[in-house]
Protein backbone atom coordinates (compact mmCIF):
# COMPACT_ATOMS: atom_id res chain seq x y z
CA UNK A 1 0.00 0.00 0.00
CA UNK A 2 1.40 3.43 -0.86
CA UNK A 3 2.03 6.43 1.62
CA UNK A 4 -0.63 8.46 0.18
CA UNK A 5 -3.27 5.76 -0.06
CA UNK A 6 -2.68 4.68 3.69
CA UNK A 7 -2.87 8.32 4.93
CA UNK A 8 -5.91 9.01 3.17
CA UNK A 9 -7.26 5.44 4.82
CA UNK A 10 -6.05 6.31 8.54
CA UNK A 11 -7.60 10.20 8.47
CA UNK A 12 -10.64 8.72 6.90
CA UNK A 13 -10.73 6.22 9.90
CA UNK A 14 -10.00 9.10 12.59
CA UNK A 15 -12.43 11.62 11.33
CA UNK A 16 -15.57 8.86 10.60
CA UNK A 17 -14.27 6.98 14.88
CA UNK A 18 -14.09 10.61 16.13
CA UNK A 19 -17.65 12.47 15.72
CA UNK A 20 -19.21 8.97 16.24
CA UNK A 21 -17.83 8.32 19.94
CA UNK A 22 -18.39 11.80 20.75
CA UNK A 23 -21.97 11.12 19.91
CA UNK A 24 -21.99 8.46 21.87
CA UNK A 25 -20.52 10.08 24.74
CA UNK A 26 -22.83 12.63 24.64
CA UNK A 27 -26.16 10.22 23.97
CA UNK A 28 -24.36 8.98 27.23
CA UNK A 29 -24.13 12.00 29.18
CA UNK A 30 -27.48 13.33 28.11
CA UNK A 31 -29.57 10.09 29.21
CA UNK A 32 -26.96 8.92 31.87
CA UNK A 33 -27.69 12.48 33.66
CA UNK A 34 -31.21 12.40 33.16
CA UNK A 35 -31.97 9.07 34.42
CA UNK A 36 -29.26 10.17 37.67
CA UNK A 37 -31.88 12.83 38.14
CA UNK A 38 -34.99 10.54 37.55
CA UNK A 39 -36.45 11.93 34.24
CA UNK A 40 -36.29 10.46 31.36
CA UNK A 41 -34.26 12.44 29.17
CA UNK A 42 -35.08 13.61 25.67
CA UNK A 43 -38.00 11.16 24.22
CA UNK A 44 -39.99 11.67 21.27
CA UNK A 45 -36.38 12.27 18.65
CA UNK A 46 -36.42 8.58 17.38
CA UNK A 47 -35.52 5.36 19.26
CA UNK A 48 -36.49 7.35 22.29
CA UNK A 49 -34.78 9.63 22.58
CA UNK A 50 -31.15 8.03 21.97
CA UNK A 51 -30.66 9.97 18.23
CA UNK A 52 -31.37 13.33 19.92
CA UNK A 53 -27.68 14.07 19.70
CA UNK A 54 -27.82 13.56 15.96
CA UNK A 55 -30.66 16.33 15.86
CA UNK A 56 -29.09 18.46 18.06
CA UNK A 57 -25.77 18.84 15.62
CA UNK A 58 -27.79 19.11 12.81
CA UNK A 59 -29.56 21.62 14.26
CA UNK A 60 -26.23 23.89 14.47
CA UNK A 61 -25.95 23.23 10.80
CA UNK A 62 -28.69 25.47 10.40
CA UNK A 63 -28.17 28.26 12.58
CA UNK A 64 -26.59 31.70 11.95
CA UNK A 65 -22.92 31.65 12.09
CA UNK A 66 -22.77 35.63 13.67
CA UNK A 67 -19.50 37.41 14.00
CA UNK A 68 -19.80 40.26 16.00
CA UNK A 69 -18.60 43.75 14.59
CA UNK A 70 -16.00 44.45 17.05
CA UNK A 71 -14.09 41.28 16.75
CA UNK A 72 -10.92 40.01 15.42
CA UNK A 73 -12.62 38.63 12.12
CA UNK A 74 -9.67 35.88 11.33
CA UNK A 75 -8.18 35.27 14.98
CA UNK A 76 -12.04 34.98 15.70
CA UNK A 77 -12.86 32.12 13.09
CA UNK A 78 -9.80 30.50 13.35
CA UNK A 79 -10.12 29.64 17.11
CA UNK A 80 -12.09 26.70 16.68
CA UNK A 81 -9.78 25.51 14.66
CA UNK A 82 -7.14 25.23 17.20
CA UNK A 83 -8.93 23.00 19.34
CA UNK A 84 -10.13 20.80 16.88
CA UNK A 85 -7.02 19.82 15.65
CA UNK A 86 -5.47 19.57 19.02
CA UNK A 87 -8.27 17.20 19.80
CA UNK A 88 -7.99 15.29 16.57
CA UNK A 89 -4.00 15.50 16.60
CA UNK A 90 -4.73 13.09 20.01
CA UNK A 91 -6.38 10.02 17.96
CA UNK A 92 -2.94 9.81 16.42
CA UNK A 93 -1.04 7.77 19.03
CA UNK A 94 -4.30 6.04 20.68
CA UNK A 95 -3.18 2.20 20.21
CA UNK A 96 -6.70 -0.06 19.78
CA UNK A 97 -4.66 -3.07 19.21
CA UNK A 98 -0.70 -3.02 18.65
CA UNK A 99 -1.18 -2.53 14.63
CA UNK A 100 -4.36 -0.48 14.95
CA UNK A 101 -2.87 2.72 15.58
CA UNK A 102 -2.06 5.55 13.53
CA UNK A 103 1.66 5.68 14.36
CA UNK A 104 2.83 4.49 17.53
CA UNK A 105 5.61 7.20 18.06
CA UNK A 106 8.30 6.39 20.35
CA UNK A 107 7.66 9.47 22.09
CA UNK A 108 4.02 9.07 22.39
CA UNK A 109 3.46 10.67 25.86
CA UNK A 110 5.93 13.71 24.97
CA UNK A 111 3.86 13.99 21.75
CA UNK A 112 0.25 13.41 23.46
CA UNK A 113 1.02 16.72 26.27
CA UNK A 114 2.75 19.13 23.45
CA UNK A 115 -0.21 18.48 21.33
CA UNK A 116 -2.91 18.84 24.14
CA UNK A 117 -0.94 21.95 25.14
CA UNK A 118 -2.57 23.82 21.72
CA UNK A 119 -5.82 23.86 22.53
CA UNK A 120 -4.70 26.84 24.90
CA UNK A 121 -3.90 28.90 22.11
CA UNK A 122 -7.61 28.14 20.83
CA UNK A 123 -9.54 28.85 23.54
CA UNK A 124 -6.97 32.42 24.76
CA UNK A 125 -8.08 33.11 21.18
CA UNK A 126 -11.19 32.72 21.19
CA UNK A 127 -11.90 34.77 24.66
CA UNK A 128 -9.49 37.38 23.18
CA UNK A 129 -10.97 37.98 19.76
CA UNK A 130 -14.79 38.08 20.72
CA UNK A 131 -14.34 41.59 21.75
CA UNK A 132 -16.58 41.04 25.17
CA UNK A 133 -15.42 41.05 28.59
CA UNK A 134 -17.09 37.90 29.48
CA UNK A 135 -15.26 36.12 26.90
CA UNK A 136 -12.33 37.92 27.53
CA UNK A 137 -12.24 36.69 31.46
CA UNK A 138 -13.68 33.48 30.23
CA UNK A 139 -10.24 33.31 28.24
CA UNK A 140 -7.79 34.42 30.65
CA UNK A 141 -9.49 31.96 33.16
CA UNK A 142 -8.98 29.21 30.78
CA UNK A 143 -5.45 29.76 30.29
CA UNK A 144 -4.81 29.96 34.00
CA UNK A 145 -6.41 26.95 34.33
CA UNK A 146 -5.28 24.85 31.05
CA UNK A 147 -1.74 26.02 32.45
CA UNK A 148 -1.85 25.83 35.78
CA UNK A 149 -3.01 21.99 35.03
CA UNK A 150 -0.89 20.97 32.33
CA UNK A 151 1.69 19.74 35.21
CA UNK A 152 0.23 17.66 37.12
CA UNK A 153 -1.22 16.08 33.74
CA UNK A 154 2.70 15.54 32.82
CA UNK A 155 3.92 14.78 36.05
CA UNK A 156 1.52 12.28 36.36
CA UNK A 157 2.28 10.30 33.49
CA UNK A 158 6.16 10.62 34.18
CA UNK A 159 5.41 7.93 37.07
CA UNK A 160 4.34 5.83 34.14
CA UNK A 161 6.97 6.61 31.99
CA UNK A 162 9.57 5.49 34.43
CA UNK A 163 8.04 1.99 35.40
CA UNK A 164 6.98 1.08 31.72
CA UNK A 165 10.27 2.81 30.61
CA UNK A 166 9.19 3.48 27.24
CA UNK A 167 7.29 6.22 25.87
CA UNK A 168 5.30 5.03 23.28
CA UNK A 169 2.01 4.29 24.43
CA UNK A 170 1.92 0.56 22.79
CA UNK A 171 4.97 0.25 24.62
CA UNK A 172 3.55 0.90 27.87
CA UNK A 173 0.20 -1.23 27.57
CA UNK A 174 2.90 -4.06 26.38
CA UNK A 175 4.42 -3.31 29.72
CA UNK A 176 1.11 -3.62 31.39
CA UNK A 177 0.85 -6.95 29.48
CA UNK A 178 4.32 -7.91 31.25
CA UNK A 179 3.44 -7.07 34.97
CA UNK A 180 0.00 -9.09 34.66
CA UNK A 181 -2.37 -5.96 36.09
CA UNK A 182 -2.81 -2.39 34.80
CA UNK A 183 -1.09 0.56 36.24
CA UNK A 184 -3.36 1.74 38.49
CA UNK A 185 -3.22 -1.80 40.38
CA UNK A 186 0.19 -1.63 40.06
CA UNK A 187 1.35 1.53 42.11
CA UNK A 188 -0.07 3.94 40.15
CA UNK A 189 -3.35 4.71 41.82
CA UNK A 190 -2.58 8.18 43.30
CA UNK A 191 -1.26 9.31 39.37
CA UNK A 192 -4.52 7.75 38.01
CA UNK A 193 -6.13 9.78 40.08
CA UNK A 194 -4.07 13.07 39.51
CA UNK A 195 -4.58 12.64 35.66
CA UNK A 196 -8.03 12.34 35.98
CA UNK A 197 -8.25 15.07 37.95
CA UNK A 198 -5.93 17.41 35.83
CA UNK A 199 -7.42 15.52 32.74
CA UNK A 200 -10.91 16.70 33.77
CA UNK A 201 -9.61 20.45 34.64
CA UNK A 202 -7.89 20.33 30.88
CA UNK A 203 -11.66 19.85 29.39
CA UNK A 204 -12.91 22.09 31.53
CA UNK A 205 -15.78 19.84 32.72
CA UNK A 206 -17.92 20.23 35.91
CA UNK A 207 -16.45 20.93 38.53
CA UNK A 208 -13.57 22.76 36.51
CA UNK A 209 -15.55 24.82 34.03
CA UNK A 210 -14.88 27.87 35.77
CA UNK A 211 -13.93 29.39 31.72
CA UNK A 212 -17.68 28.58 30.96
CA UNK A 213 -19.07 28.71 34.26
CA UNK A 214 -22.47 29.77 33.03
CA UNK A 215 -23.51 31.43 36.14
CA UNK A 216 -20.86 34.10 35.97
CA UNK A 217 -19.57 34.75 32.39
CA UNK A 218 -22.80 34.16 30.45
CA UNK A 219 -20.64 30.68 28.28
CA UNK A 220 -17.38 32.32 29.21
CA UNK A 221 -15.17 32.07 25.49
CA UNK A 222 -18.35 30.69 23.71
CA UNK A 223 -20.24 33.68 24.75
CA UNK A 224 -20.24 35.38 21.16
CA UNK A 225 -19.85 31.64 19.07
CA UNK A 226 -22.77 30.44 17.69
CA UNK A 227 -23.46 27.95 14.73
CA UNK A 228 -21.11 25.80 13.48
CA UNK A 229 -18.16 27.43 14.94
CA UNK A 230 -20.11 26.73 18.00
CA UNK A 231 -20.66 23.23 17.14
CA UNK A 232 -16.99 22.94 16.66
CA UNK A 233 -16.31 23.34 20.21
CA UNK A 234 -19.28 21.94 21.49
CA UNK A 235 -18.07 18.98 19.71
CA UNK A 236 -14.26 18.98 20.56
CA UNK A 237 -15.77 18.77 24.00
CA UNK A 238 -16.80 15.65 23.96
CA UNK A 239 -14.28 14.30 21.40
CA UNK A 240 -11.20 15.52 23.83
CA UNK A 241 -13.43 13.79 27.01
CA UNK A 242 -13.10 10.62 24.70
CA UNK A 243 -9.37 11.16 24.21
CA UNK A 244 -8.53 12.21 27.57
CA UNK A 245 -10.19 8.67 28.90
CA UNK A 246 -9.31 6.93 26.06
CA UNK A 247 -5.13 8.04 26.96
CA UNK A 248 -6.09 7.16 30.70
CA UNK A 249 -7.62 3.90 29.81
CA UNK A 250 -4.31 3.24 28.13
CA UNK A 251 -2.13 4.51 30.34
CA UNK A 252 -3.30 3.35 33.48
CA UNK A 253 -6.12 0.47 32.66
CA UNK A 254 -4.34 -1.37 30.41
CA UNK A 255 -5.73 -0.17 26.98
CA UNK A 256 -6.79 -2.78 24.47
CA UNK A 257 -5.38 -5.94 26.57
CA UNK A 258 -7.92 -7.59 28.54
CA UNK A 259 -6.59 -11.15 30.85
CA UNK A 260 -7.66 -14.43 29.82
CA UNK A 261 -8.60 -13.79 25.81
CA UNK A 262 -6.60 -14.79 22.87
CA UNK A 263 -3.76 -12.86 21.90
CA UNK A 264 -3.81 -13.63 18.30
CA UNK A 265 -7.02 -12.23 17.94
CA UNK A 266 -6.59 -8.66 19.79
CA UNK A 267 -7.21 -7.11 16.24
CA UNK A 268 -11.05 -7.78 16.85
CA UNK A 269 -11.69 -7.61 20.16
CA UNK A 270 -8.82 -4.97 21.19
CA UNK A 271 -11.26 -1.82 20.11
CA UNK A 272 -14.29 -3.30 21.66
CA UNK A 273 -11.87 -3.36 25.15
CA UNK A 274 -10.49 -0.28 24.37
CA UNK A 275 -13.87 1.53 23.79
CA UNK A 276 -15.72 -0.02 26.87
CA UNK A 277 -12.90 1.22 29.39
CA UNK A 278 -12.98 4.45 27.42
CA UNK A 279 -17.05 4.87 27.94
CA UNK A 280 -16.67 3.64 31.70
CA UNK A 281 -13.96 6.33 32.89
CA UNK A 282 -15.93 8.80 30.66
CA UNK A 283 -19.53 7.52 32.82
CA UNK A 284 -17.21 8.05 36.02
CA UNK A 285 -17.02 11.66 34.59
CA UNK A 286 -20.38 12.56 33.98
CA UNK A 287 -21.43 10.98 37.09
CA UNK A 288 -18.59 13.56 38.97
CA UNK A 289 -20.22 16.15 36.55
CA UNK A 290 -23.64 15.63 37.44
CA UNK A 291 -22.86 15.39 41.19
CA UNK A 292 -20.73 18.30 42.41
CA UNK A 293 -20.93 22.41 42.03
CA UNK A 294 -17.94 23.92 40.24
CA UNK A 295 -14.86 24.82 42.31
CA UNK A 296 -13.96 28.41 43.22
CA UNK A 297 -11.17 29.92 40.77
CA UNK A 298 -8.52 30.70 44.11
CA UNK A 299 -9.88 26.49 45.20
CA UNK A 300 -9.03 25.51 41.40
CA UNK A 301 -5.40 27.01 41.52
CA UNK A 302 -4.70 25.90 45.10
CA UNK A 303 -5.41 22.22 44.38
CA UNK A 304 -3.21 22.40 40.91
CA UNK A 305 -0.27 23.84 42.63
CA UNK A 306 -0.85 23.09 46.69
CA UNK A 307 -2.30 19.16 46.00
CA UNK A 308 -1.47 17.72 42.67
CA UNK A 309 1.78 19.43 41.55
CA UNK A 310 3.54 18.04 45.03
CA UNK A 311 1.37 14.62 45.33
CA UNK A 312 2.79 13.55 41.56
CA UNK A 313 6.47 14.81 42.44
CA UNK A 314 6.46 12.48 44.92
CA UNK A 315 4.99 9.89 42.82
CA UNK A 316 7.55 9.70 40.75
CA UNK A 317 10.43 9.91 43.50
CA UNK A 318 8.71 6.78 44.92
CA UNK A 319 8.09 5.19 41.47
CA UNK A 320 12.30 6.13 40.92
CA UNK A 321 13.21 4.87 43.98
CA UNK A 322 11.23 1.56 43.55
CA UNK A 323 12.32 1.19 40.34
CA UNK A 324 16.16 1.26 41.31
CA UNK A 325 15.48 -0.33 44.52
CA UNK A 326 13.52 -3.25 42.57
CA UNK B 1 -17.74 -1.95 72.82
CA UNK B 2 -17.16 1.04 70.49
CA UNK B 3 -18.14 0.52 66.95
CA UNK B 4 -15.77 0.46 64.11
CA UNK B 5 -16.13 3.34 61.95
CA UNK B 6 -15.22 3.58 58.68
CA UNK B 7 -15.26 7.22 57.46
CA UNK B 8 -16.24 7.86 54.17
CA UNK B 9 -15.61 11.11 52.34
CA UNK B 10 -18.29 13.07 51.73
CA UNK B 11 -17.51 13.60 47.94
CA UNK B 12 -18.24 9.87 47.67
CA UNK B 13 -21.32 9.75 49.43
CA UNK B 14 -22.49 11.84 47.45
CA UNK B 15 -21.34 10.53 44.16
CA UNK B 16 -23.07 7.01 45.79
CA UNK B 17 -26.30 8.77 45.96
CA UNK B 18 -25.97 10.14 42.45
CA UNK B 19 -25.19 6.73 41.27
CA UNK B 20 -27.75 5.28 43.77
CA UNK B 21 -31.24 7.46 42.04
CA UNK B 22 -29.93 6.21 38.39
CA UNK B 23 -31.72 2.95 38.85
CA UNK B 24 -34.44 4.31 40.92
CA UNK B 25 -37.55 5.18 39.01
CA UNK B 26 -38.69 8.10 37.17
CA UNK B 27 -40.73 10.80 38.94
CA UNK B 28 -41.58 12.84 36.31
CA UNK B 29 -44.66 12.27 33.82
CA UNK B 30 -45.06 12.05 29.95
CA UNK B 31 -47.93 14.98 30.51
CA UNK B 32 -49.52 14.90 27.10
CA UNK B 33 -49.33 11.38 26.85
CA UNK B 34 -50.42 10.34 30.11
CA UNK B 35 -51.95 12.42 33.43
CA UNK B 36 -50.90 13.47 36.64
CA UNK B 37 -53.02 12.35 39.95
CA UNK B 38 -53.74 15.54 40.79
CA UNK B 39 -54.54 16.32 45.14
CA UNK B 40 -58.02 16.15 46.31
CA UNK B 41 -58.59 19.85 46.47
CA UNK B 42 -56.70 20.83 43.32
CA UNK B 43 -57.26 24.10 42.19
CA UNK B 44 -58.01 24.43 38.85
CA UNK B 45 -60.26 26.10 37.51
CA UNK B 46 -63.43 27.65 39.23
CA UNK B 47 -67.13 26.55 38.51
CA UNK B 48 -69.96 28.70 38.55
CA UNK B 49 -73.68 27.60 39.68
CA UNK B 50 -75.93 30.48 38.03
CA UNK B 51 -78.90 29.45 39.97
CA UNK B 52 -77.35 29.63 43.24
CA UNK B 53 -76.08 33.14 42.53
CA UNK B 54 -77.51 36.38 44.11
CA UNK B 55 -75.13 38.50 42.51
CA UNK B 56 -73.97 39.79 45.86
CA UNK B 57 -70.94 41.49 44.57
CA UNK B 58 -68.91 39.75 47.39
CA UNK B 59 -66.80 38.01 45.52
CA UNK B 60 -65.92 40.95 43.45
CA UNK B 61 -65.48 42.67 46.41
CA UNK B 62 -62.88 39.97 47.80
CA UNK B 63 -61.36 39.41 44.21
CA UNK B 64 -57.51 41.00 44.76
CA UNK B 65 -56.77 41.37 41.82
CA UNK B 66 -60.18 42.31 40.63
CA UNK B 67 -60.84 39.61 37.67
CA UNK B 68 -64.49 38.68 38.41
CA UNK B 69 -66.87 41.27 36.73
CA UNK B 70 -70.87 40.83 37.68
CA UNK B 71 -73.38 42.53 36.73
CA UNK B 72 -77.13 41.86 37.04
CA UNK B 73 -80.35 43.52 37.91
CA UNK B 74 -83.78 42.85 39.95
CA UNK B 75 -87.30 41.05 38.74
CA UNK B 76 -90.29 41.15 40.22
CA UNK B 77 -91.85 37.58 40.66
CA UNK B 78 -95.16 37.42 40.54
CA UNK B 79 -96.68 36.65 44.61
CA UNK B 80 -96.45 33.01 45.35
CA UNK B 81 -100.33 32.99 46.95
CA UNK B 82 -103.10 35.13 45.23
CA UNK B 83 -103.11 38.68 46.81
CA UNK B 84 -99.65 38.74 48.15
CA UNK B 85 -96.71 41.25 47.39
CA UNK B 86 -94.69 40.30 44.55
CA UNK B 87 -91.28 39.70 45.44
CA UNK B 88 -87.78 41.31 43.98
CA UNK B 89 -86.05 38.48 42.38
CA UNK B 90 -82.02 39.33 41.40
CA UNK B 91 -81.13 38.17 37.52
CA UNK B 92 -77.14 37.53 37.00
CA UNK B 93 -76.75 39.38 33.55
CA UNK B 94 -72.80 38.58 33.51
CA UNK B 95 -70.80 37.03 35.15
CA UNK B 96 -66.90 36.48 34.01
CA UNK B 97 -63.75 35.66 35.44
CA UNK B 98 -60.62 36.67 33.54
CA UNK B 99 -57.99 33.44 33.96
CA UNK B 100 -55.77 36.09 32.92
CA UNK B 101 -55.42 38.01 36.18
CA UNK B 102 -56.43 35.30 38.26
CA UNK B 103 -54.16 33.93 40.87
CA UNK B 104 -55.97 31.21 42.50
CA UNK B 105 -56.15 32.52 45.70
CA UNK B 106 -59.68 31.10 46.02
CA UNK B 107 -60.99 33.66 48.09
CA UNK B 108 -64.00 34.41 46.02
CA UNK B 109 -64.90 30.40 46.51
CA UNK B 110 -64.79 30.79 50.33
CA UNK B 111 -66.59 34.53 50.77
CA UNK B 112 -69.53 33.24 48.19
CA UNK B 113 -72.54 33.23 50.83
CA UNK B 114 -74.59 30.71 48.97
CA UNK B 115 -72.37 28.58 47.71
CA UNK B 116 -72.38 29.35 44.35
CA UNK B 117 -68.55 29.13 43.28
CA UNK B 118 -66.29 25.99 43.30
CA UNK B 119 -63.33 24.72 42.74
CA UNK B 120 -62.71 22.38 39.96
CA UNK B 121 -59.13 20.22 39.27
CA UNK B 122 -59.40 20.80 35.61
CA UNK B 123 -56.69 23.03 34.29
CA UNK B 124 -56.65 22.48 30.62
CA UNK B 125 -58.42 25.55 29.29
CA UNK B 126 -55.18 27.16 27.33
CA UNK B 127 -55.29 29.70 24.85
CA UNK B 128 -53.38 31.53 22.15
CA UNK B 129 -55.07 34.44 23.06
CA UNK B 130 -55.11 36.39 27.04
CA UNK B 131 -58.72 38.06 25.72
CA UNK B 132 -60.18 33.86 25.60
CA UNK B 133 -59.03 33.81 29.00
CA UNK B 134 -61.66 35.43 29.99
CA UNK B 135 -64.88 32.67 30.85
CA UNK B 136 -68.18 33.69 30.39
CA UNK B 137 -71.06 32.67 33.09
CA UNK B 138 -71.81 29.77 30.65
CA UNK B 139 -68.45 28.64 30.25
CA UNK B 140 -68.09 28.76 33.97
CA UNK B 141 -71.69 26.69 34.19
CA UNK B 142 -70.01 24.41 31.88
CA UNK B 143 -67.15 23.47 34.49
CA UNK B 144 -69.73 22.42 37.07
CA UNK B 145 -70.06 18.88 35.80
CA UNK B 146 -66.17 18.57 36.44
CA UNK B 147 -66.43 19.83 40.40
CA UNK B 148 -65.32 16.66 42.18
CA UNK B 149 -67.60 15.41 45.16
CA UNK B 150 -66.68 17.06 48.49
CA UNK B 151 -63.93 15.58 50.06
CA UNK B 152 -64.10 15.33 53.82
CA UNK B 153 -62.47 17.61 56.37
CA UNK B 154 -58.50 17.12 56.26
CA UNK B 155 -58.47 16.67 60.19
Amino acid sequence: MSFGLELLLKVGVVAAIAPAMALGLTILEIKGSAYMQRRPGPLHVGLRGFIFPIAEVLKFFQKEDIIPAQADRSVFKWAPAYIFVSVFGLFVIIPASPTLVVRDLELGVFYLLAISSLSTIGVLTAGWSSANKFSMIGGLRAAAQLIAYELPLILSVIGVVIQAETMSLVGIVEAQKEWGVPFVLAGQLIAFLVFMTAATAEMMRVPFDMPIGESELVSGFLTEYSGIRFLLFYISEYINLFVMCAIASTIFLGGYHIPFLPLDWVNFYGPLVLIGKTFFLGFILILIRWSFPRFREDQLQSIAWKILVPVSLANIFVTSIMKVVF
Amino acid sequence: MKKIRIKIPGFLKGMFIVFSNLFKKNVTVNYPFEKETLAPRARGVIALDQEACTSCMLCARQCPDWCIYIEGHKELQPPSKPGGRPRSRAVLDRFDIDYALCMYCGICVEVCPFDALFWSPDFEYSEYKMSSLLHDKAKLQDWLVTVPETVGLES
